[in-house]
């Protein structure tokens, strides 16, 4: 007689979102074997559509307080914090997705892998805000890696796509390298990879010992690269150069917003306890990525380059909310995702959509005169920059204005102070483009504007999020507040 | 009325919406609706100066909403004695501007217009924010109209300029962004209410000590750069230089006053202490301003410049006024913002007529030109006297209450600014003489068109406000007088409960 199979009962409930995105990706990627084989326009708009569906799922959840739901022995863990993300994550894709779909027929690569990689990264990236457990951060990690190593050498007959995706993952490769590492300790000092039980643990007293805190040192390194935070930023500016400019703006936003998440949720609950005064390493941390971020980004003609250090700078303003801590700093860094996520998308996107002589316009001479020519997109991306100097009344004043009020809150103020010089330091190289845009004259071939209807739509969605986020800040950040109160317990 | 200030101040916005959707080829309705919304503007602004209630030390037209509650940030708008004036002086200032742009902007009117009516909605609310966070935004969100301004239809040098202006200006006020925000938390811990409202803020005591004094500085730094204070005035003339006419009278005429109305309406009442402390050192600042400035203008070979500098020497006896904490002082540095403003705007408006007739400013290129332009020249003369503080005219009145408070309070820092006034005469009689009067030595003025109706426009009332302020300051100075008692009182109160505090450590 054989034993009767016993099937454990799955709650499927904190995988939804995520669902969503995988039967999207599974769609697109069977709807990509049948005619038309050489149009691809529908896959980049179902692939857009199922983001929309992950979204509307995620704010139904969201509003309809379906509270914390636990799955698979708390491995996966979908509470408020998780569903921010996903909204971050969700408009991070949903506007790199509509950025590319023009974008990628004009360079001549298009395919229908694309926007399965795009849906799986995305997908890594919910699982990694999602995560209850050290192994699914590094499952979630690597699902949005890989994908992501492959998308940043799509244009694969460029050598410079090249040399960013070999770059992205060998770099990735040894960041998760320590990371993996640092669970081996960890699970070592503790018997266990599960966050909480992690944290009780560490409650009950292995709090000072070395193998943990070397452990969560190499954690901590893991995720100093992935953030791209000084000293772990060498990556970023090649492969922010080297890849297609939507791929970049993605890795610039989700990739970000995911590695956040994981690590603000693995120092909120599993390292509470940790007899290290890590807040003191995050300052410093959090000092040097701004200042450095900044400084180089001066002498950037590249303008992908230059964002991509302003990115990095970007990181060392969201460092110091995390130093702040409390629900007031953790819920700025969380707000803060949000409304770098709408900027930068919306910066990138005006690249994207720009062309000089067959060539992508990313250097600032072909930014010369462009208000004259394009005075609508030379206004959006005015917007985009002001917001990423952080000028009142776009979005991104608002944010810094939260995360640097959470510093002097919790008795940072030079951490602050820091802060707002490098702020004047960045306006200078944000400002600069204005200048070329509006203060010059075009010289030589004329930067034109690649029709592209998504591509508009992208812009218009971003530029309302950083409008309306500027203007009406309140509920949403009540939201990223309450999302991080739990984790706080 | 009770929407009478948020209706003055958004009033541009919605001029600057419906310019941005007239098609470009309309330039003439563009003329006519920029110019159109600052004429209304001004005149729905009239009734904040006919319904107001001098006697009252309180502020008026009060409107308060929530807006972002978590924060405790609220909609909070008002005026009193102290910025009643300004917001006045704004509301007129600018058509006067724009109408002085008519033909001098040459490219994209479409967006110089919009451009100088969303500077207008922006330095509106710097004067009627009666929220810490509401004035940062606006004062963050005027920056970047005045730097386009600047940099898209200034000079030669413009993106410099541009660029140098709102570097220093950018710099000075993120500090000040932390201190507001350290104020913000101060206060919330001690008393359990976080709020940004200004009157609630005033009135808690902050510590003494090197943290009002750091906070202090914090403040009197962003708005040193903005007066500007020597040493931190070196953004200015490049930027008023470089400037269009228009710019520079606005830049002149109000942005300069935001300074001041900052030192005013903030760092004296929020840390009475600190502003004690450091009294001295803004004397000795405003002095070295006033005396340098004056000595500066007087070498120059360019009118704009010279005006530009002149405006370090006038700032610096506000200042000096303000810091007095004498109700003589206090009045004459307010009337003395609203006299700069009309003089300084006057001096740009004309200096921008003459280098529109003659593509220099030069002074050596000019001479003789009172037997071209007569009614130029006389208009020119009496602007000229009363920036200069001829009795009779408005700056001798602001001066006269800066000085007397001063003697009050220090009798050399009075004698040394008075020396000032005699500098001031030499450098803007020199320059007078060396441009209207002598021999007509170049050709090319011999055939210059004296003003037109347009330019008479523009200047009339102005001269009509220098004459009036003169003869008959009263109108004015009795709105801010209850105010800047009810300020001094409150400085000097909590000036002493904060040295109460201090005492038991």
């Amino acid at each position: 007689m054989t034993p009767p199979l016993i099937l454990p009962a799955v709650d499927l409930r904190p995988l939804w979102p995520m669902l969503v995105i995988v039967l999207t990706a599974t769609v697109v990627l069977l709807l990509d074997l049948i005619p038309p084989r050489e149009r691809k326009d529908h896959l980049g708009f179902v692939s857009a559509l199922g983001v929309v569906a992950a979204l509307v799922v995620t704010y139904w959840m969201t509003f309809a307080g379906a509270g914390e739901l636990r799955g698979f022995r708390g491995m996966v863990v979908l509470d408020a914090y998780a569903l921010f993300f996903n909204i971050v994550i969700g408009y991070a894709t949903g506007l790199m997705l509509l950025l590319s779909m023009d974008y990628i027929r004009r360079e001549g690569q298009e395919s229908g892998e694309f926007y399965v990689l795009v849906l799986l990264s995305a997908l890594g990236m919910m699982l990694m805000a999602a995560a209850g457990d050290l192994i699914i951060v590094f499952l979630g990690l690597e699902t949005m890696s890989i994908s992501l190593y492959v998308l940043a050498g799509f244009f694969r007959t460029r050598p410079d796509a090249g040399e960013a995706s070999l770059k992205y993952l060998l770099i990735g490769a040894f960041a998760s390298g320590f990371f993996l590492y640092g669970i081996a300790l960890i699970f070592g000092a503790t018997g266990t990879t599960n966050l909480d039980r992690i944290a009780n643990a560490v409650a009950a007293g292995s709090g000072r010992d070395p193998m943990l805190v070397i452990g969560l040192g190499l954690l901590l390194v893991g995720f100093g690269f992935k953030i791209s935070s000084v000293p772990f930023h060498m990556w970023a500016p090649d492969v922010y150069e080297g890849a297609p400019t939507s791929v970049t703006a993605f890795i610039a936003t989700g990739s970000k917003a995911a590695a956040f998440a994981a690590l603000l949720r693995v120092l909120l609950t599993a390292m509470r306890g940790v007899a290290v005064d890590w807040p003191m390493v995050v300052w410093a941390m959090a000092a040097v990525t701004m200042t450095v971020g900044n400084v180089v980004a001066l002498a950037q003609q590249n303008l992908k380059r230059m964002l991509a250090y302003s990115s990095i700078a970007h990181v060392g303003y969201m460092l110091v909310g995390v130093v702040a801590g409390g629900a007031l700093g953790n819920g700025s860094v969380l707000f803060y995702l949000l409304i770098y996520t709408f900027t930068t998308a919306g910066a990138f996107g005006a690249l994207v959509l720009l062309e000089r002589a067959g060539h992508e316009a990313v250097r600032l001479e072909d930014f010369g005169g462009l208000a004259t020519r394009h005075p609508m997109l030379a206004a959006a991306l005015s917007i985009f920059l002001l917001s990423l100097v952080g000028i009142p009344p776009t979005a991104g004043f608002v944010g810094k204005f939260y995360l640097f009020g959470a510093a002097v809150k919790a008795g940072y103020v030079w951490l602050a102070v820091v802060g707002v010089l490098n702020s004047a330091v960045a306006a200078y190289y944000y400002l600069r483009l204005i200048v070329y845009m509006y203060m010059r004259e075009p010289e030589g071939a004329p930067t034109v504007l690649a029709p592209s209807f998504s591509g508009a739509l992208a812009l218009a969605v971003a530029l309302w999020g950083v409008v309306q986020l500027g203007v009406a800040p309140g509920p949403l950040f009540d939201l990223a507040q309450a999302a991080v109160v739990p984790l706080l317990r | 009325m009770a929407y009478l200030l948020t209706l003055v101040t958004f009033l541009p916005v919605v001029g600057a919406v419906v310019v941005l959707l007239l098609p470009r080829r309309q330039e003439a309705a563009t003329k006519l609706v920029t110019l159109g919304t600052s004429v209304v503007t001004f005149a729905i602004s009239l009734p904040v100066y006919f319904r107001f209630d001098p006697a009252s030390a309180d502020y008026q037209f009060v409107e308060q909403r929530a807006w972002i509650p978590s924060l405790g940030v609220s909609y909070h708008v008002g005026v009193d004695g102290i910025s009643v004036l300004l917001v006045l002086l704004t509301t007129f200032l600018m058509p006067l501007a724009l109408l002085s742009s008519w033909t001098s902007v040459e490219s994209r009117w479409k967006e110089f217009a919009i451009t100088m009516l969303l500077l207008e909605t922006g330095m509106l609310g710097v004067f009627v924010a009666l929220d810490l966070f509401l004035f940062y935004v606006f004062w963050e969100a005027m920056l970047i109209p005045m730097y386009l301004i600047i940099g898209i239809w200034g000079g030669p040098n413009r993106v410099y300029a541009a660029v140098k202006f709102i570097l220093y200006t950018l710099t000075g006020s993120l500090l000040m962004l932390v201190a507001i925000l350290f104020v913000y938390f101060q206060h919330g811990a001690a008393t359990s209410t976080y709020t940004f409202d200004l009157p609630v803020l005033v009135r808690f005591v902050i510590p003494g000590g090197l943290t009002q004094d750091l906070l202090f500085l914090a403040f009197a730094l962003a708005f040193a750069i903005k007066v500007p204070m020597f040493p931190f005035h070196t953004w200015l003339p490049d930027a008023h230089v470089e400037a269009p006419t228009a710019g520079s009278v606005i830049l002149a005429g109000v942005l300069l006053k935001m300074g001041t109305y900052g030192f005013l309406r903030f760092c004296l009442p929020l840390f009475p202490q600190a502003s004690m402390t450091w009294a001295p050192w803004l004397f000795a600042l405003s002095i070295i301003g006033i005396i340098y400035g004056a000595w500066i203008s007087t070498v120059q070979a360019d009118i704009k410049k010279l005006v530009a500098y002149s405006s370090v020497s006038h700032l610096g006896f506000v200042v000096l006024g303000l810091f007095t904490l004498t109700p003589q002082g206090m009045v004459g540095g307010i009337i003395q913002m609203v006299n700069h403003g009309l003089s300084t705007g006057a001096l740009f408006l004309m200096v921008g007529m003459i280098y529109e007739r003659r593509h220099t400013r030069l002074i050596a290129e000019f001479g003789g030109l009172w037997k071209v332009i007569p009614a130029f020249s006389v208009l020119f003369l009496i602007v000229c006297l009363s920036s200069l503080g001829l009795p009779g005219l408005n700056g001798f009145v602001g001066e006269f209450l800066i000085l007397l408070g001063t003697f009050q309070v220090h009798r050399l820092a009075a004698a040394l600014a008075t020396s000032g006034i005699i500098f001031a005469a030499v450098y803007l009689l020199w320059m007078y003489q060396r441009v209207c009067f002598g021999e007509l030595t170049s050709e090319a003025n011999r055939r210059l068109r004296d003003l037109s109706p347009r330019e008479w426009a523009v200047l009339l009332p102005v001269l009509l406000f220098i004459v009036w302020i003169g003869v008959y300051p009263t109108t004015f100075t009795a709105m801010t007088e209850p105010s800047v008692q009810a300020l001094i009182t409150q400085v000097q109160a909590k000036a002493q409960a904060t040295s109460a505090l201090l005492i038991p450590r």
